[in-house]
């Protein structure tokens, strides 16, 4: 037990005089949580569109101000013709173009159909996809808005068929916004980046300086080794976690629902697996670039893709689906997002919970025995 | 004498590599037992068996009682280990560096021994130091004094002189020399014959087997021829020149030459006249003992002799 703490205190004194670990545990999670905080946001604000009015009748004026009304169109350009229309989609300057035909008014006024344009860049699907969402909306209400009109003038009872109107209300993450989903997933990168990396660059470093043999020479047994370079990297990630769920709280306003106390028991069944990866990189590297490499590109980029954290599960093929069951982070992702904005708890994450802890005995025992063997 | 050390038939093989190849001897309490011999003769392998580094192919050790394959952590409490390159933590000072090692030693009320062992090392006003921040000199004395803190029965140091200036190799072994008084058993690799002489006994070491285990005198005497060495105008072509027109056995050392030799009187103005012949100038002449490194030269000259006939 003496000997214990004399290796954590070691462990921290060298830690604190490495100026670049401590930046890499203390200032990297804020940069990265205000970074992606900004940056990681799939939302879309300010669609820039430009008008060709062909009627510039009042009609058409209406059905423009309507967008412009919605707070998420912007008209920066009312052209002239066709040409400069294209030119400014060709050139990015505007995702939406409302193309409005000669004789629009007229038509409404006769009781004819009268058709819009609306030319959408495609060349990113995902952000076409929400405005042409947006302006579907405001063309049906306008439709809408248009038969009660004329019904009333005319008093004719109006033979609207009754539409079904949604109403719908999003949970826990009202306004939909990405950064609420994001921020929490980085807490458990932040982790993997503290535990995995560091833990096998430590021990790596050891090794290639040559303490680690004398370290075997001495009455020192392995688990104690074992434990001397987990628990330091342990207190390390949870400061870690405390800054970024701090900096969630008072820059970004995300507050944790659930309880704090079962967030850090999560993390630290968390925990279990990314230092037994940590362990198993540094019993496959024989210098700290090569841990650094290997921690980067055989864990921290796979656990990215196949936890759910940046590409939504539900659309990786079946194949692939079954691979993200076998990711620590995956699970982690799932309770912390729970835990911060739906404020589950135990039980509705227990499942999450045990299988993280299963993956987590079975990591640790494993690198235990390899890094056992390694040192014989 | 009291055997503290007993090998017996140890080998160990790195894949298609022979490390060391089946060496059984044995070395006394309290002495300072050299292994010398060339690079990848087998000396740092035989210490890192010793030390429970690596785990023996064949063959076993018996130290202190205690068998190696066995009790391994039972030995692990009584030696230390000083490895080729300094490894101790750069970023810990020199008082940290000590502590953590009587800590994980065990070792309490470590401070009344860690500044004896300061002073000892003449590392006192530099104990505050980053041991990053040491000379190569200073480092090997503070990896020194890391593995004296629990007061070991035994230590092995593998070659602590290679890379250290001339002043602190000096300094190390009067160190070491003070320490075989506190009835320490030392075991030391080094590649620098001079130093072998400092040996109460030595193994000589070459392809992975022991050529010869004996004291210092004991192996000079071997040698039984004697040698001439020649200071003359150039060495190199002088060297060509004997090689070419007799059979004698010669050593370059820098400056001057050694040629093994029977006798004197004989030998002697034969090699001269060869020497004229050429146009090299004999500036001075003289008999000398044979030292240990002539007696290595010439064991392993033999040695590899022996391999390239066809048997």
């Amino acid at each position: 037990m003496q000997l214990l703490i004399q290796f954590i205190k070691k462990e921290l004194i060298q830690f604190r005089r490495d100026p670049k670990m401590f930046a890499v545990v203390l200032v990297l999670p804020v940069l990265q949580l205000i970074l992606l905080g900004y940056a990681a946001n799939f939302d879309l604000n300010t669609v820039h569109t430009a008008v060709l009015d062909r009627d510039k009748s009042e009609a058409s004026r209406d059905f423009i101000q309507l967008f412009e009304k919605s707070g998420y169109f912007n008209i920066d350009y009312n052209v002239s013709s066709y040409e400069e229309l294209t030119d400014l989609l060709d050139k990015g300057k505007v995702l939406t173009a409302i193309v409005i035909p000669t004789e629009y008014e007229k038509k409404i006024n006769s009781n004819q159909t009268a058709s819009v344009q609306l030319i959408f860049d495609g060349s990113d699907g995902n952000k076409a996809a929400i405005a042409a969402g947006y302006s579907a909306g405001i063309v049906s209400g306008y439709a809408q808005n248009l038969l009660l009109e004329r019904a009333e003038r005319t008093g004719r009872k109006t033979t609207i068929i009754g539409t079904i109107n949604p109403e719908v209300r999003i949970w826990y993450n009202p306004n939909l916004t990405t950064r609420n989903y994001m921020l929490p997933g980085i807490v458990g990168l932040i982790i993997l980046i503290v535990t995995t990396s560091l833990t096998s660059l430590a021990i790596v470093k050891e090794r290639e300086v040559g303490t680690l043999e004398q370290l075997i020479v001495t009455p020192v047994k392995p688990y104690q080794m074992i434990l001397g370079k987990f628990i330091p990297f342990i207190i390390i990630g949870f400061v870690s976690c405390t800054i970024v769920l701090s900096v969630m709280r008072f820059w970004f306003g995300i507050e944790v629902k659930g309880s704090i106390a079962f967030l850090f028991l999560c993390t630290f069944v968390y925990m279990l697996s990314t230092l037994g990866l940590g362990l198993f990189v540094s019993t496959i590297s024989k210098t700290q670039q090569q841990a650094m490499m290997t921690s980067s590109f055989g864990v921290l980029l796979p656990m990215l893709f196949f936890s759910g954290f940046i590409f939504p599960i539900e659309n990786m093929p079946k194949i692939v689906q079954y691979i993200t069951y076998a990711i620590p982070l995956k699970y982690y992702i799932t309770m912390i997002r729970g835990i911060v904005l739906k404020g589950n708890g135990i039980a509705d994450l227990w499942q999450d919970l045990i299988i993280l802890f299963g993956i987590g005995v079975a990591i640790l025992a494993l690198s235990s025995l390899r890094f056992n063997k390694k040192l014989e | 004498m009291e055997e503290i050390i007993k090998i017996s038939n140890l080998k160990k093989v790195y894949g298609d590599v022979i490390g060391i190849d089946d060496i059984s001897f044995s070395i006394y309490k309290n002495e300072m037992f050299g292994f010398v011999g060339p690079d990848g003769a087998g000396k740092t392998t035989t210490i890192r068996l010793l030390c429970g580094l690596i785990n023996p192919t064949e063959g076993t050790a018996d130290i202190m009682g205690y068998d190696l394959r066995k009790d391994k952590m039972k030995i692990k409490d009584n030696i230390g280990y000083l490895s080729q390159k300094f490894s101790l933590y750069t970023d810990l000072s020199v008082d940290e560096n000590i502590e953590f090692f009587a800590d994980i030693h065990g070792v309490k009320n470590y401070k009344e021994r860690r500044d004896e062992l300061l002073k000892f090392t003449r590392l006192t006003e530099f104990r505050k130091f980053y041991a990053g921040k040491l000379s190569g000199g200073m480092k090997q004395k503070l990896a020194l004094a890391c593995t004296l803190i629990h007061k070991p029965k035994i230590i092995f140091l593998d070659e602590p002189t290679t890379g250290v200036d001339p002043v602190s190799r000096r300094d190390f072994w009067k160190i070491l020399s003070d320490l075989i008084k506190e009835e320490i058993t030392i075991i030391i690799s080094t590649p620098y014959l001079d130093e072998a002489e400092r040996f109460n006994r030595i193994a000589l070491f070459d392809n992975a087997k022991i050529l010869k285990l004996d004291t210092p005198a004991h192996i000079r005497e071997g040698l039984n021829k004697i040698v001439i060495e020649i200071v003359c105008s150039d060495i190199r072509k002088s060297d060509k020149v004997l090689r070419e027109n007799t059979n004698f056995e010669i050593q370059t050392f820098g400056d001057r030459l050694n040629v093994v030799a029977d006798n004197f009187e004989k030998d002697f103005p034969q090699i001269e006249s060869i020497l004229n012949k050429n146009g090299i100038e004999v500036h001075d002449k003289r008999m000398i003992p044979a030292s240990l490194e002539n007696v290595f030269i010439h064991l392993l000259k033999k040695e590899h002799q022996k391999e390239h006939e066809p048997s």
